[in-house]
């Protein structure tokens, strides 16, 4: 015989209350194995993988990537031979990770300050309405009726509505009997409240939280000056062209975000105060020989900014394949910590958004960070005459402690300089 | 880095399985006991994985790894004598395990179900502290009270690297030298504490602080279930006969998170578990078995079935484990209760069967 069993998210820290689901490794049809690997969730403190407690059928995915779930809401439906498990023994104050579909289980606690699942205890043969699980977390806390335990159990029980039931005890609470005369009268069956707009407060963490750790304390400690200047990108948006033809084929995704970087790797080296952090004790400026260039992606995650490592002494072409590389992996989740740490400088493309211009804030440990905006035909004087030219806005924001203004606007004016006509400064520099 | 930070540590088995020679440390162990000790360190591990799983699915609340230091745990756990008492920390399922604790009474308590899990005085082990440090206090003490008895037992107390820092640590250290007890302390240098690497905060080896304090200390490849044996052998038998207490400090790593709400891929590089992935200390003792004909195929396999059959006990027994009734908490709070907690007690027992009365009423 088989049956239907709920695998329900567990804690799997200490006393979190929910995690967001990442990415499901098993797709319904799959057989697994007990402590086989089904899927892997971020908390507020790791990502981790879950295994399966059941060998069985995969039959249901009931969350999808990206939700972010309450402990205990029932994640998956594993369909498994009844006969070869272990009695279904409901455990009370941690184990809620397993159940019987048609079995409502018995929980002493809301998880939320609420009896959110007990009500939810579908009778035997209905099954549990498969709702949106975040959804299913808010409707979790319905205006706040006081009742002791045993009373909602008793109500509960009877199936009357908590919200509908005139409160006669001494603190305002429900009591007993408030319940059962509620009951009596043939009050109305319960139903579902309307939900009114709600006010929350919910956790940070993963890499927004890192993120909101690591910008306020540079918004707190650099004193950061932002200029900007904007460019004509003909000859820049020629260069990228020729040069994606030229490399068609290889595997290279050359970009101007590539010629960006290249922009400012060749600015830093000429300006090394640049490629400087600033040293509260002494105070003293650490000069970094190696140009490490972050690179700020939009993943599915969040900000990350890899690092492409010494990438002054890399071509164009190899600098091309690093970006992509990183930023795949990035993107991908596959970063590991030494890809996103030590970065002497950054670049952040905010044109992607469809944005002109913006004032980058420094990652900590860094001294400059150029934004690239988005390219769009503007009118631009040539000659006295008015014309329309791809134009981009470049913003740098540098730490005015270790550059001052001269040589922070020296270092913009060279990357925007080299963006106006790429291959002569290449050309030039080989001199 | 590894290999230059052992250099001065004792080793009889090199991470390759060649048995090499120390001037100054040697066991002669039967075939037999090599094999157990080698089971011992493989079911262990099994219950460690189990263990980590079971948490990763709701069935227990946390799980702190041995994952790595088996030889440490295993080795030093089975150089006692059973009169001996050991004081292991929360992560040392390999001494528990070799004291006769059953994995159903560890589980138990990493649950939520009970405070302890079994009777420290029957195993001769006490119950696992999680309180940094502390049992180390708790076993200088135990050992005052067997040099006064005049017993002819030795006590091993287990801590960490990080607990060294703790002030209970040196405040034990200081009590074992001036009364010369007979302690073995018995420090696993896993590498971290939680986040913390160890590198950055020593300045001095650990094994060297016991030479301020006055007594011996020495550094032991904690990988190396030849060697910890032979230190911790000779350790217990100095404290037995009245030589005072030494450090031992187990050179080893820490290959899991530190507990399962712990990510490690935060703080440290996959590189470095690679290194000491090498330096496996279950891995070690397999080829040496097997090279020297001590034992074959069959016996592996052997084990390796008697593994994933204390795997499917483990996930039966815990899904199975039932909480106990909440008015138990009061149970060892006073050999005699109080009226006040009779009361409380009474109470939450009437609270609880007000659940009932419902319906029939
Ligand atoms: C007195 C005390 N302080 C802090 C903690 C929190 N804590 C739990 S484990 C740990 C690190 C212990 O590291 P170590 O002694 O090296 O042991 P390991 O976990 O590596 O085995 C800390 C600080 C605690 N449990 N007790
Ligand atoms: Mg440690």
């Amino acid at each position: 015989m088989t049956s239907i069993r709920e695998f329900a998210l567990p804690d799997v820290g200490e006393g979190l209350t929910e995690a967001e689901i990442l990415r499901w490794l098993v797709q319904p049809g799959d057989v697994v194995a007990v402590n086989d690997m089904i899927v892997e969730i971020e908390t507020a403190k790791a990502a981790v993988e879950l295994p399966s407690p059941f060998a069985g059928t995969i039959v249901e995915l009931k969350v999808q990537p990206g939700d972010v779930v309450a402990v205990g809401t029932p994640i998956v439906g594993i369909e498994t031979v009844a006969a070869a498990e272990a009695p279904s023994r409901q455990a009370v104050l941690v184990g809620y990770g397993v159940r019987e579909e048609s079995t409502p289980s018995r929980r002493r606690r809301g998880r939320r300050g609420t009896d959110v699942d007990e009500t939810a205890a579908a009778p035997a043969d209905e099954p549990a309405p498969a709702v949106a699980v975040s959804a299913a977390a808010s409707e979790a806390s319905p205006g706040v009726v006081k009742a002791k335990p045993p009373v909602r159990h008793l109500a509960r029980e009877l199936g009357v509505d908590l919200n509908r039931i005139i409160a006669t005890g001494l603190h305002g609470e429900v009591t007993r009997e408030d319940v059962r005369s509620a009951a009596g009268s043939g009050a109305p069956p319960a139903a579902p409240s309307r939900q009114a707009p709600r006010d929350e407060r919910i956790a940070v963490h993963g890499v927004h939280r890192a993120m909101a750790e690591a910008m306020a304390h540079s918004a707190r400690t650099a004193p950061q000056v932002t200029e900007w200047v904007d460019v004509e990108m003909t000859r820049a948006n020629q260069a990228v062209a020729r040069l994606r033809e030229a490399w068609q084929g290889d595997g290279v995704r050359v970009t101007l975000l590539t010629l960006v970087a290249t922009g400012l790797i060749r600015a830093v080296q000429a300006h090394p105060l640049t490629n400087a952090a600033w040293v509260d004790e002494g105070p003293a400026l650490q000069m970094r020989g190696a140009v490490n260039m972050g690179i700020a992606a939009d993943t599915p995650r969040g900000l990350l900014v890899p690092v492409v490592k010494d990438a002054g002494a890399l071509s164009l072409r190899q600098l091309a394949g690093a970006i992509q590389g990183l930023v795949d992996d990035a993107r991908e989740g596959r970063s590991t910590p030494a890809d996103l740490t030590g970065g002497t400088v950054s670049v952040t493309n905010i044109g992607v958004f469809g944005i002109d211009g913006g004032t980058p804030l420094l990652p900590p440990g860094q001294s400059a960070i150029l934004a690239m905006g988005r390219v769009v035909e503007r009118p631009w004087v040539v000659e006295g005459v008015v014309v329309s030219r791809p134009v981009m806005q470049l913003t740098l924001t540098f730490d005015h402690r270790v550059m001052d203004g001269a040589t922070g606007s020296k270092v913009l004016r060279a990357v925007a300089d080299f963006l106006a006509d790429p291959a002569l400064e290449l050309l030039v520099d080989s001199r | 880095m590894v290999d230059a930070l052992l250099g001065s540590a004792v080793q009889l088995l090199t991470p390759e399985g060649e048995r090499v020679e120390h001037p100054d440390f040697d066991i002669t162990l039967t075939d037999a006991e090599l094999r157990s000790l080698y089971r011992d360190m493989v079911l262990v591990r099994r219950l460690d994985a189990e263990a980590t799983a079971l948490q990763r699915q709701g069935e227990i609340g946390l799980w702190a790894s041995s994952l790595g230091q088996e030889a440490a745990q295993v080795g030093s756990a089975h150089s006692l004598r059973s009169s001996d008492y050991a004081f292991p920390t929360y992560r040392d399922h390999g001494v528990s395990w070799c004291r006769g604790v059953q994995p159903m009474e560890i589980l138990a308590m990493f649950r939520g179900i009970t405070n302890g899990g079994w009777d420290p005085i029957a195993r001769r082990c006490s119950l696992y502290t999680i309180v940094i440090g502390n049992q180390v206090l708790h076993a200088a003490g135990y050992a005052m009270g067997v040099q006064l008895d005049g017993a002819d037992e030795a006590v091993i107390v287990y801590f960490g690297d990080g607990a060294t820092d703790e002030g209970d640590v040196n405040e034990a250290f200081v009590l074992g030298a001036d009364y010369q007890l007979p302690l073995v302390y018995f420090c696993e240098n896993n590498q971290w504490a939680i986040s913390s690497p160890r590198d950055r905060f020593n300045r001095a080896p650990l094994y060297q602080r016991a030479a301020g304090f006055g007594f011996p200390g020495v550094r032991v490849d904690g990988n190396d279930i030849l060697a910890v044996m032979a230190v911790t052998r000779m350790a217990l038998d100095r404290a037995r006969s009245g030589g005072g207490p030494t450090l031992v400090e187990a050179f080893t790593y820490r290959m899991g998170a530190h507990t399962t709400s712990d990510d490690p891929t935060r703080y440290r590089h996959a590189e470095d578990l690679e290194i000491w992935r090498l330096r496996d200390p279950i891995e070690r003792l397999k080829v040496y078995l097997a090279r020297n004909g001590m034992a074959d195929r069959s016996y592996f396999d052997q084990v390796d079935h008697e593994a994933a059959d204390l795997a499917v006990l483990v996930r039966d027994g815990v899904r199975a484990m039932a909480a106990p009734a909440p008015e138990t908490m009061f149970d060892h709070v006073y050999v005699d209760p109080t009226a006040e907690l009779v009361a409380q007690r009474a109470g939450l027992i009437a609270y609880e069967e007000s659940f009932a009365e419902g319906l029939t009423a």
